[in-house]
């Protein structure tokens, strides 16, 4: 079988199990778009690693960088994270017409065994 | 997030869902996603063994999914790597998931509770044992907007 390459579901997962990076982009949603120094403020790590973090983040599509004169603004890309909730989706309608045929055949089959038991005195 | 829970409440004792669920003549009446025909269903009930299932649907396109029994204990569980190997998702071809499947004996039947786990990478793994709370969950709020019944 062909092995698939790196999804980018997976470069998404990739990149969110990192705290600090969790935390820049729930900064990023709650505050739309923010400079990079504004956004390495809060966070104990020197400016260099934050970009790294960025870079991480940029790569999996997850952020845009825009730079105007010599501000660089960090906001989200909803793209990555639709992909995941679309999956999510799409495979709750699969699953849920399947279980909903699988509950309704057990439950005939039920009925049927029972009415081919002997009647429980004990009930 | 990496994963969909569903419970669904199902009168019938365990030991017949179980058997709905994992024989080839109880796969034919519900593995189609509609009232297209169950063409295969092969199952090899033990753990390592491995099932097949192939449907027609009404538009009439060919599906099959496979996968491999990882725990059978008889009527409770059953957990079971999945897989498209024939038409299906193109995306996802060959991507392994994973199904666990609990049924719990209840007054009115069995409470069944049923998992899909996307869990074909180490990164997945991983950002699944971090834990997907918080930061996480207001970001899916952010970009679905409703977020469905995700785990």
């Amino acid at each position: 079988m062909v092995k698939s390459p790196v999804s980018d579901l997976d470069r998404t997962f990739a990149a969110l199990v990192d705290p600090t990076r969790r935390a820049i982009l729930a900064r990023l949603e709650q505050d739309g778009t923010v400079s990079v120094s504004e956004l390495s403020r809060p966070f104990a790590i020197k400016l260099p690693a934050v970009m790294k973090h960025l870079d991480v983040l940029g790569e999996a599509g997850l952020i845009t960088r825009t730079k105007t004169g010599r501000t660089v603004a960090v906001g989200l890309t909803a793209g990555p994270m639709e992909e995941a909730m679309h999956w999510l989706r799409r495979y709750e309608r699969f699953w849920s017409a399947r279980l909903h045929r699988l509950a309704a055949h057990a439950e005939a089959m039920e009925t049927k065994v029972r009415a081919a038991e002997p009647p429980r005195e004990d009930l | 997030m990496t994963s969909l829970t569903l419970v669904r409440r199902i009168a019938a004792r365990p030991s017949i869902v179980f058997d709905v669920l994992t024989t080839p003549d109880g796969i034919r009446y519900w593995w189609g996603p509609d009232d297209g025909p169950v063409l295969l269903a092969e199952t090899d009930l033990r753990v390592g063994g491995s099932f097949r299932v192939r449907f027609r649907m009404l538009d009439g396109t060919e599906h099959e999914s496979s996968g491999e029994y990882i725990e059978v204990v008889r009527p409770t569980r059953l957990v079971m790597s999945w897989r498209w190997t024939n038409g299906g998702d193109a995306a996802e071809a060959g991507e392994e998931s994973r199904i666990e499947i609990d049924l719990h004996p209840i007054a009115t039947g069995t409470e069944l509770t049923f998992t899909h786990d996307r869990l074909q990478t180490t990164a997945s793994r991983d950002s699944h044992e971090w834990g997907w709370n918080g930061a996480v969950d207001k970001l899916e709020r952010h970009f679905s907007g409703e977020a469905g019944r995700a785990a």
